[in-house]
């Protein structure tokens, strides 16, 4: 079976962003970025089921500008066999890119499509969840175990109080939480093979696919600022502190 | 404008994070209706009637909705959702699980977790694991909500007298169905619910060491928290984590014992009202946000603090 992966080109989760003077988004000049890490632990996830001969294909997809171009081939040194990018430079929403996904979807019919449950910069966590809608098929969010036996997936996800395991009817949509599993790195010979993968580049009107949105985003601003306090030398001390600012 | 509100619940009783989700929905201003989707939900949509400021309760009782399966619940949403200016459900596990799908359904962008309402149709919501807030504007016929609780005093359990109306529509797609559940079992204060959070991460070192953090919640009447680093290494289940990836609180006091305090944490506890950190790397980056400090080893602080409280 054919397995579907969509990565996203984010600031690395180490970067502390700061929010631009002018209000208008997140200062990301020369930031570092990487991989959103959900999508590397979908990526890992594809491949693993591929090594287990559970998939035969694996197939990554990003949306956004061409230096998402980099995303993807890490993705094939992680294993992905080839790529698609759908270039375009619109910032977009989570509903575009669900769109965006449903149109690869459906020239590609993947019977399993796996991506984060989050990306790191907008913190949406709805991307999986709009594309199982729109392509009418089951969904499996927040996942921390994932086994295939002929024709149904049995995932474990994580929730709120514990742990529930699902049965879906593939094809199905996934969305990774971090305990999935322990992503790889590509190794330098991977990371040379990956160059010759092939790489696809579409655009959201070769898809005939509609990116604009009806949410705006009207400022960015720094969160209320948070400053150290004090150190107290012990534990009578801490317990006389807290006592008078009435906590306990 | 009448906005519909997705009860959280378990069948049996109706959560907490309903009655903060409800305060969002008084600040947009509107009739208040609340659908409560489930099995044998009888007693949850008489409690739902309760919640001030609610003006009517659907219930919608049917065995498809028993584990609020998003391929169930969403088609359900979407057909009683269409009417009304706004759709808000908690940013728990089941509202992030269900309600992108009744967006994506109604063909209108979801805003997750806002922390507050401006206008109708303008929130705010933190990005970059709480880096930066942004605000945002809607102009879609009906706005797509998820409440970050911690961000919304709840409003009174008691107080209101709503009429419960059964809707019969069912839906079954038939594509998923529920295994089993492995839920934690506590009997201290819900996490994202305490007035006091005690946290442990990698410097506690095993899960046994997790005994005094233990002792130590239950005399002061807190909950327990972790950092990733304290899941990941197998000392507390997942669910007990705190941060950008697991459950935000908002407390009075946090108490984060032998945890550095990376950006993911922080995220999910920044917003408590007194944060205290005991951590024995004087470095370490959890003492710039916290209002008291100590430096100390903590299984001599934590034993002599339980000692004392």
């Amino acid at each position: 079976m054919k397995a579907l992966v969509s990565v996203k080109r984010v600031a690395d989760y180490n970067v502390k962003v700061r929010p631009k003077a002018d209000g208008s988004g997140v200062e990301l000049a020369n930031v570092k970025m990487s991989m959103n890490p959900f999508d590397e632990i979908a990526m890992e996830e594809a491949v693993r089921l591929k090594e287990r001969g559970a998939v035969t294909e694996v197939v990554v997809v990003s949306c956004g500008p061409s230096q998402c171009q980099e995303t993807l081939r890490v993705a094939l040194a992680m294993g992905a066999d080839r790529a698609i990018l759908v270039e375009t430079s619109v910032e977009l929403q989570p509903l575009a890119v669900a769109k965006l996904l449903h149109a690869v979807v459906s020239r590609e019919a993947p019977q399993l499509i796996i991506l984060g449950k989050q990306a790191i910069d907008d913190d949406s966590n709805q991307t999986g969840q709009m594309l199982a809608a729109l392509a009418g098929l089951s969904q499996a969010t927040f996942a921390s175990n994932v086994s295939i036996t002929q024709d149904k997936l049995q995932v474990t996800r994580e929730v709120d109080g514990g742990l529930e395991t699902l049965l879906l009817t593939l094809p199905a949509v996934v969305t990774t939480d971090l305990r999935l599993n322990e992503p790889r790195y590509a190794t330098l010979p991977n990371i040379m093979k990956a160059k010759k993968k092939p790489l696809e580049i579409v655009t959201p009107e070769v898809l005939n696919v509609d990116v604009t949105s009806r949410l705006k985003t009207l400022r960015v601003a720094a969160p209320a600022n948070r400053s150290a306090g004090i150190k107290v030398p012990d534990v009578r001390t801490l317990l006389e502190k807290l006592t008078e600012t009435n906590v306990l | 404008m009448t906005i519909l509100v997705i009860a959280e619940h378990d069948n049996k009783a109706l959560a907490p994070a309903t009655l903060n989700t409800v305060a969002a929905a008084a600040k947009i201003g509107g009739d208040i209706h609340v659908l409560v989707a489930g099995q044998g939900v009888g007693a949850v949509a008489e409690a739902a009637a309760k919640i001030a400021g609610v003006a009517k309760v659907l219930s919608a009782d049917n065995a498809a909705y028993a584990h609020q399966l998003p391929e169930n619940v969403a088609p359900l949403v979407t057909e009683l959702g269409n009417g009304y200016s706004h759709i808000l459900a908690a940013a728990t596990s089941n509202g992030k699980n269900i309600l992108p799908r009744v967006a994506a359904a109604l063909d209108v962008d979801q805003i997750s977790e806002i922390i507050s309402v401006e206008s109708a149709d303008t929130f705010k919501r933190p990005i970059y694991a709480g880096n930066a807030i942004a605000t945002v504007q809607s102009n879609a016929a009906v706005k797509v909500i998820t409440v970050r609780a911690t961000g919304f005093d709840p409003v009174a359990a008691e107080g209101g007298s709503a009429a419960v109306e059964a809707v019969g529509a069912a839906h079954d797609a038939g594509i998923s169905s529920f295994v089993n559940e492995e839920l934690a079992k506590s009997d201290r204060p819900e996490l994202t619910a305490a007035k006091i959070v005690v946290s442990g991460g990698r410097g506690m070192q095993n899960g046994d060491n997790f005994k005094h953090l233990y002792a130590l919640a239950d005399k002061l009447g807190a909950a327990v928290g972790a950092s990733r680093a304290a899941v990941d290494a197998g000392f507390v289940p997942n669910d007990m984590q705190v941060g950008q990836t697991g459950k935000i609180v908002a407390p009075q006091l946090y108490i984060a014992v032998g945890i550095s305090g990376a950006i993911q944490h922080l995220a999910g506890m920044k917003d408590s009202k007194v944060i205290v950190a005991i951590n024995k790397d004087e470095e370490a980056p959890i003492f710039q946000v916290a209002d008291y400090g100590l430096v100390a080893d903590l299984f001599e602080a934590i034993p002599e603090l339980e000692k004392l409280v």
